[in-house]
């Protein structure tokens, strides 16, 4: 696509980068067919090409945001389904990325809309706080449907919907877990992360069982913590390059110390954040080689448990829908590995249809943007629920606290089911 | 770009009435069903033929065949003109609106109406896509034939105003083909019903003239459509051929023996390279040319007619022959293929011809085109369907480069006029738009338009629909 920039907007080098995202777009309109926010809204303004096109006009333009591209910009999910389906190979991840920064600079939210970002801001990428704030939603949850009744408020009732009833405890009892003696086959950093640990440690207990079950020595590096996805997404630009490289200080530690294979992910929406962090980081000349080394190292669990060649169980009569996060397969492209696990572990193992639409919990999406996000949890749910499976397996955190709020059908971690399969304990929420 | 293709000058009574057909038109349409933000009008400004642009006065985003109506018949009573949108993925400008233009999108229409096996048909709303068809009736054992390769976001309105085709249309026909039905909302407001669920009509085929009039007669809000039982197993098979004359000459003797597979789609060795960088299917990359073949039926259908093309394709000395092995491969060679267009912005900027010839022209045409394009220093890139000699020849360019742009827009015209002149025509599928609208007469005497003009006149006597596409501005009626 033609674009219009002068020699001197092209000396920024994020401008540059879009502007060569945008020459790539031929404005041919597949992206708007997979794109979740246009099936449910229909209006080209909510589809990646309309956005590309607002992205362009406001760069191009050199204008602040506005009120309109604001709305249209936060109404995308960015769930990377319209790079899968893209012929042309445009990146619209760093092309959306580069105008939430833009947006974040130029623009001045409504107070409320200010105060609600601050707040995600400054308790979801911190457990202590995270932890704290979720037991207070337990003692508010009867306000939901108060909130729920004045729009400018919705996002607070999402919150109060969407935390957990019940909170696990803060230390599985499994951590530390060494590998078995005489079989070590690798040494991996595991992400602890910052609101998984609170919602849901057993998956990361889970994934330590199983790795040292086949040799694999897990260590969680000191220092380590939220990847910054979160405030990424919201175009806090210096946040999230500040939580990109507390981490890869603490892993440079490992990979330069006794040595690391991989970096191990259980939330893929993080993994997608953690394997762009040599992208993030390339304008810091102190960071930019170390964070393309931490992106190189970076994989799903299900990535890396694919390359132990783990034995093939007999089949267990048990039907699971496989949710694939957006941040699996568009983000990371990882859409058979995990599915082949399950399979080898012996679930039989289902594709719901519509498997490339979002479930609507992206990050902060469905606080954010609660109406969109219920239809789309609702149209999921659906879909999950019509390969009447025992249980959903899904990889990615956000899914499944979302997808929770819209079944009773239980929804777990794959590891969770593979760590069961190859001998941990059944998961809690299967039915005895 | 230096614009060369003029549009209508806009009516000055009606830019000058702008605040008050927005208002007007808010109360006819929900909050969401109205687009006038004049930031929010830019990405409305152009289709898939993004060398041209204009602005609209205002978008709307109906919900029902009665809301398309109610902004026609506004829109006819005080004389502003109507675009008609379906996923903006026309390749000749189809969907670009203009500056007094009120653009009626149908990405809103799209719910599926009733599926009915037993008839063998669809009815759906006009926005609803192309391929969404086949998957709503795939569960039942059916598919929608035709298969333009936007497939996945064309709307089935889109494809009737442009009767598209697409590669499976050598078996099955292009759309009027399978077409039954329309609701059609006149450019009064009227609403009237064209044929239904037969296969003809009493009285006039006015859905035949409907079909392919390019959002001209009126506005299609609802469509039925006949749908086919899926074959019991289809086969695509890869043949490499040294040089393109070679591929081309082998189409005409298939299809000159008789022989129909269901589709016959041609790459050359640059559009083998691009496809192939996207979708990884493994096309052989040693090859000069190459054709897809797809024959479908039972094993010993598909094994007998394939024996057939083999020993023509030997003829013509064919290099390798390969039967692809699985379903997945199948599948990524056709997304291969489908992907061609897009994929193509991977190197360059493009845009694409859609002229058809006779297959006897088809060598001929094709090393003519491969002259013309070099005559600019420019290059091109070809995948096509062939066993309709419908040609795509992708004229790759720089669009930050003005004189560049000015050379592949000139090029492309001499490949349209050359066409014509080899006994073909200007466009297969894709429709006349603005980009061939100048080339009309290239390919009509004067009384032949007329007559056209006569018609189109008929359902719209303001030239209120659409109404800078398809006929040469000059020597146009007064309205």
């Amino acid at each position: 696509m033609q674009t219009s920039f002068t020699a001197e907007q092209l000396v920024d080098p994020q401008v540059a980068e879009s502007e060569k995202i945008l020459r790539r777009c031929v404005h041919c309109g597949f992206c708007t067919a997979t794109c979740p926010t246009y099936v449910t809204l229909g209006n080209e303004l909510d589809s990646p090409r309309g956005r590309i096109y607002l992205i362009k006009d406001m760069l191009e333009n050199g204008r602040p945001a506005d009120a309109e591209v604001v709305k249209h910009i936060d109404r995308c999910l960015s769930c990377l389904s319209c790079t899968t389906t893209c012929p042309s190979g445009v990146d619209y991840m760093h092309l959306v990325d580069h105008a939430r920064v833009h947006i974040e600079k130029t623009y001045t939210r409504p107070p409320l809309d200010r105060f609600t970002r601050a707040l995600l801001a400054a308790i979801l990428p911190y457990p202590a706080r995270f932890r704290a704030a979720l037991r207070l939603a337990g003692l508010a949850r009867p306000l939901a449907p108060v909130f729920a009744r004045v729009k400018a408020l919705s996002p607070f009732a999402a919150m109060l919907q969407l935390a957990p009833k019940a909170l696990p405890s803060a230390s599985p009892a499994s951590s530390g877990l060494l590998a078995e003696p005489g079989l070590r086959r690798g040494r991996v950093a595991l992400l602890e992360g910052c609101a998984q640990p609170v919602l849901d440690p057993g998956i990361n207990a889970a994934t330590r069982r199983l790795l040292a079950r086949f040799g694999v020595a897990v260590v969680s590096p000191k220092g380590e913590g939220c990847c910054g996805a979160l405030v990424h997404h919201m175009g806090r630009e210096a946040d999230a390059l500040d939580f990109a490289r507390r981490n890869v200080d603490a892993w440079m530690a490992e990979i330069e110390g006794e040595g690391i294979d991989a970096i191990l992910i259980t939330a893929s929406g993080c993994g997608t954040t953690i394997k762009d962090y040599g992208h993030m980081l390339r304008l810091d000349p102190a960071y930019a080689q170390k964070a393309a080394r931490v992106s190189a190292l970076a994989r799903d669990v299900t990535e890396y448990l694919a390359t132990l060649d783990l034995p093939r169980l007999a089949a267990r009569g048990l039907t699971v829908a496989y949710h694939s996060a957006c941040s699996m397969q568009h983000g990371q492209k990882i859409t058979l590995q995990p599915k082949a696990l399950l399979k080898a572990a012996g679930f039989a193992v289902k594709d719901p249809a519509e498997g490339h639409l979002c479930c609507g919990s992206a990050g902060t999406y469905n606080i954010l943007q609660p109406e969109i996000s219920a239809q789309l949890k609702q149209r999921k749910v659906r879909n999950l629920e019509a390969t009447q499976p025992d249980v959903v397996a899904t990889g990615n955190i956000g899914c499944i606290t979302q997808i929770r709020t819209g079944t009773e059908i239980p929804v777990l971690h794959t590891v969770e089911l593979l760590d069961w399969a190859y001998g941990g304990p059944k998961p809690a929420r299967l039915p005895a | 770009m230096s614009e060369t293709i003029a549009f209508l000058k806009p009516r000055a009574d009606v830019l000058a009435r702008r605040s008050t057909i927005i208002a007007d038109l808010a109360d006819l349409l929900p909050p969401e069903g109205l687009v006038h933000e004049p930031r929010e009008l830019v990405p409305f400004e152009t289709d898939a033929f993004v060398s041209y642009r204009r602005l609209p006065l205002a978008v709307a985003l109906p919900t029902s065949t009665a809301e398309v109506a109610a902004v026609l018949r506004y829109c006819h009573r005080y004389g502003i003109p109507v675009v008609p949108r379906g996923a903006g993925t026309s390749l000749c400008g189809g969907a670009i609106p203009q500056e007094d233009a009120v653009v009626i999108g149908l990405s809103r229409l799209s719910r599926i109406l009733e599926i009915d096996p037993f008839n063998r048909t669809a009815t759906v709303q006009a926005g609803v896509t192309n391929l969404a068809i086949s998957d709503a009736v795939s569960p039942e054992g059916f598919f929608y034939a035709p298969d333009p390769s936007s497939q996945l976001a064309c709307t089935i309105g889109g494809n009737i105003g442009m009767n598209s085709g697409g590669a499976h249309c050598l078996k099955y026909g292009v759309t009027t083909n399978n077409l039954l039905g329309v609701t059609l909302v006149l450019v009064d407001g009227t609403v009237i019903e064209l044929g239904g669920k037969h296969l003809d009509a009493a009285g006039y085929d006015l859905l035949g003239l409907v079909c392919g009039s390019e959002g001209q007669l009126g506005i299609v809000t609802e469509a039925t459509v006949r749908i086919l039982a899926k074959p019991e197993g289809a086969r695509p098979v890869l043949f490499g051929f040294e040089t393109s004359e070679e591929a081309g000459a082998c189409v005409a003797d298939v299809i000159g023996s008789g022989i129909i597979p269901v589709a016959i789609e041609f790459m050359d060795k640059p559009a083998i390279e691009i496809c192939e960088a996207f979708a990884k299917a493994g096309y052989p990359l040693d090859v000069g040319a190459l054709l897809i073949v797809e024959v479908e039926g039972s094993e010993a259908e598909m094994d007998a007619m394939l024996s057939l093309i083999v020993e023509i394709a030997r003829r013509h000395g064919v290099r390798t022959v390969r039967e692809c092995q699985s379903a997945t491969e199948a599948a990524l060679i056709w997304k291969g293929r489908k992907s061609a267009f897009g994929a193509t912005g991977r190197i360059a900027d493009y845009i694409c011809m859609d002229g058809t010839v006779p297959l006897s022209q088809l060598s001929h045409v094709l090393k003519r085109t491969g002259e013309i394009v070099a005559g600019f220093g420019l290059r091109v890139a070809n995948v096509f369907h062939a066993g309709d000699g419908n040609m795509h020849p992708l004229i790759l360019f720089n669009a930050n480069d003005p004189v560049e742009a000015a050379k592949a827009e000139t090029a492309g015209n001499e490949i349209l006029k050359l066409c014509v002149d080899a006994g073909g025509c200007l466009t297969g599928e894709h429709g006349v738009g603005i980009e061939k609208r100048d080339l009309m007469r290239h390919q009509y005497s004067e009384a032949d338009l007329a007559q056209q003009m006569a018609v189109r006149a008929a359902f719209d006597p303001q030239w209120l629909m659409n109404p800078s596409k398809v006929f040469p501005l000059e020597g146009r009626p007064a309205a």
